[in-house]
């Protein structure tokens, strides 16, 4: 039957919620067992929304019914209701509690490797005999370490990575919920845009990197995951008043790569330094956001212009949106038929040319 | 009803409101979108970027119209939604639901007595006047993205009123195929100087937005774009001397098969039986009237 012939849209729309909705046998999990059980799932809703609030996260889940694309454009949709209330004091990364901490770079590194809750040397066996009920993992219970020295700041002072950006002139950082992100975009806009970027499309886009569409294969000086603490300035007194605490995972990652790099302190040849922060534990997104920050710098230095696609920075902050790339995507559901109409016209009329020239 | 009165009913927990704002967003981004509709009408056909909000439908299906119709809306608006022309396509409708449950305000199928008609890929058959407001959904907002992907140029190109390649793309579609083939989303120049995409509408409709009575907005949500015809504007697709802009032709005697017009824009359709082409008016509202009219 048509979709559009008949009166009968809105009827149809409904039958197809119901239809949608049925959970035969019973009812699937329940937000607290999202919550607690999938964490991961909870942890990338969040992050790709941009908003932190595992509660509300696990409810998207559970409305999507495990279609976490379509959880974290639930989240983000209804984030657009609220006002903005105000901005936090910027986050110092160093007082994050960690429940992680690897750095790759050398075999014994001041303050430790912390390998915390991971199953990264766990060995892949699908477990027939385990109970089917989602378990809570452990990254909610452990106390986890305070301030640990970071191997950047002990490359920085030897002089092989470069300093740190000057702060950017203005009030204060760019604000992608409310404005249109320009390219070239601030140092605020860019990263701001990758920490809610879409997972896959950045491991795509940072794997073409490391294969060599692109210079940048970087060593992780710091991979960090954590309790940041979150603080906003007192309205009467003015001093930070702490207001909770936000899961993240850090990464900072350090290379030089076929001629590019940054400069030292001295301006003398260092290695450049590329940034992650997500929210939750989204491992590969922040390894993959670090590779695409330095990516981006990298391209824009190039006389020649960027060596692959992660190193431009319109085409990778342009289409790892996941709400814009699926919504988009998915749009092409919806007809089209009078713009088809028009394409056949045109496709006719350029028939009708050829036949006449040939005949 | 006032707009305070339905504030009050929107808080949650108090009155029997929805738990939402009034017209979903809240004040204060509506003021924004308003802010920049206002400025995108004072330089017509100039992309004005915006703070787009993610919207309950996917980006993509007509959130920067909607975004639209939401600022504009209040008490005592009445708003009309269609989609390839007809009020009841699922996207349509799904508009009307929304709008109407989030903003309470009247809906109707007859564009006459619409104040706010928002729109995909169609402008009504029925003239609209000075009074009413049609907001366009556009998914691609740059009339340059066919001959420059890259916004960062197109932008300049825009900057410098430099459509060179936009002409060579038609003269080079004349040279291989003998005429234009650009179909819907032609492109046109408005108040003589930016180059704007009139969203995928039919050729049909494009010289309906020349010096029309009412105020056009187009809203792309998911590019983060706001444009706008004002009232009175010219509005000249791009052609040459020689090769005219033309609209869609229909076969010689096609006529609506419901209404017998032969003078609106008409669907293509294939009866299962007979395997014979036949048509329809694509503005089922308008298509309906006429057949209520020849009774």
């Amino acid at each position: 039957m048509a979709y559009t012939a008949v009166k009968g849209g809105e009827e149809a729309i409904k039958a197809a919620e119901m239809l949608e909705d049925a959970a035969p046998g019973g009812s699937g999990p329940s937000v607290e067992e999202v919550e607690g059980g999938l964490r991961y799932a909870v942890d990338s809703v969040m992050s790709e929304a941009g908003l932190y609030a595992p509660r509300l996260a696990a409810r998207a889940v559970v409305q999507a019914q495990g279609d976490l694309a379509e959880a974290a454009f639930l989240l983000r949709a209804y984030r657009s209701t609220l006002p903005r209330a105000g901005y936090t004091q910027t986050a110092d990364p160093q007082e994050m509690r960690l429940i992680r901490r690897i750095s790759s770079t050398f075999k014994d590194v001041p303050g430790g490797q912390l390998l915390g809750p991971t199953r990264d040397y766990s060995q892949r066996l699908l477990g027939l005999q385990r109970a089917e009920k989602p378990q809570p993992n452990g990254a909610g219970t452990t106390d986890g370490e305070g301030r640990l020295p970071r191997v950047t700041d002990l490359l920085r002072e030897a002089g092989m990575v470069e300093g740190p950006e000057p702060r950017e002139p203005g009030a204060g950082p760019f604000d992608l919920t409310r404005e249109a992100l320009a390219v070239p975009a601030s140092r605020s806009g860019r990263l701001q845009s990758l920490s809610r970027g879409e997972a896959g499309a950045m491991t795509a886009l940072a794997y073409s990197s490391l294969r060599g569409y692109g210079a940048v294969h970087p060593t992780l000086a710091e991979f960090r995951t954590g309790y940041l603490p979150v603080r906003v300035e007192h309205p009467h007194l003015g001093e930070g008043v702490e207001v909770g605490e936000v899961l993240c995972t850090e990464v900072e990652a350090v290379g030089r790569e076929m001629g590019y790099g940054g400069e030292g302190e001295a301006d003398e040849p260092a290695m450049s330094l590329g940034y992650g922060l997500v929210f939750g534990r989204c491992e590969r997104k922040a390894i993959s956001m670090a590779i695409l920050d330095a990516a981006i710098r990298a391209g824009a230095e190039r006389e020649q212009g960027p060596a692959g696609p992660a190193e431009d920075e319109e085409f990778v902050l342009y289409h790892a949106d996941g709400i814009e790339a699926t919504g988009f995507v998915e749009h092409l559901k919806l007809p089209h038929y009078v713009t088809f109409q028009s394409s056949l016209d045109r496709l006719r009329e350029v028939q009708r040319k050829a036949a006449q020239v040939d005949g | 009803m006032t707009v305070d009165e339905l504030l009050r009913d929107a808080v949650p927990g108090l009155g029997n409101g929805p738990g939402y704002n009034y017209a979903f967003l809240d004040e204060l981004s509506k003021r924004e979108l308003r802010r920049k509709t206002l400025k995108a009408v004072s330089i017509p056909g100039h992309q004005v970027p915006f703070g787009s909000r993610e919207m309950p439908l996917a980006r993509g299906w007509g959130t920067g119209g909607l975004q639209l119709s939401l600022s504009l809306v209040g008490p005592g608006d009445t708003y009309k939604a269609i989609d390839q022309g007809a009020d009841a396509s699922v996207n349509a409708v799904n508009m009307r639901s929304l709008v109407s449950r989030m903003a309470e305000v009247e809906t109707t199928l007859d564009a006459r007595d619409a104040t706010i008609v928002q729109t995909r890929h169609r402008i009504p058959e029925e003239p609209l006047r000075g009074d009413q407001i049609l907001v366009f959904q556009v998914p691609i907002p740059e009339p340059l993205e066919r001959v420059e992907p890259r916004i960062s140029r197109a932008r300049r190109m825009h900057a410098e009123r430099d459509y060179s390649k936009m002409w060579l793309f038609l003269y080079e579609s004349v040279a291989k195929h003998g005429e234009v083939t650009v179909g819907a989303r032609y492109p046109v120049v408005v108040n003589g100087s930016y180059l704007m995409d009139p969203s995928p509408i039919p050729r049909w409709d494009v010289p309906k937005l020349h010096h029309a009575p009412n105020l056009a907005l187009f809203g792309a949500g998911r590019e983060k774009r706001i444009y706008a015809v004002p009232p009175h504007t010219s509005v000249e697709p791009l052609e040459f001397e020689d090769y005219r802009f033309r609209v869609e032709s229909f076969p010689r005697g096609a006529h609506c098969r419901r209404c017998g017009s032969d003078d609106t824009f008409l669907d293509e359709l294939t009866d299962e039986r007979s395997g014979e082409t036949y048509f329809t008016c694509s503005d089922t509202s308008f298509c309906d009237r006429r057949l209520e009219e020849r009774r």
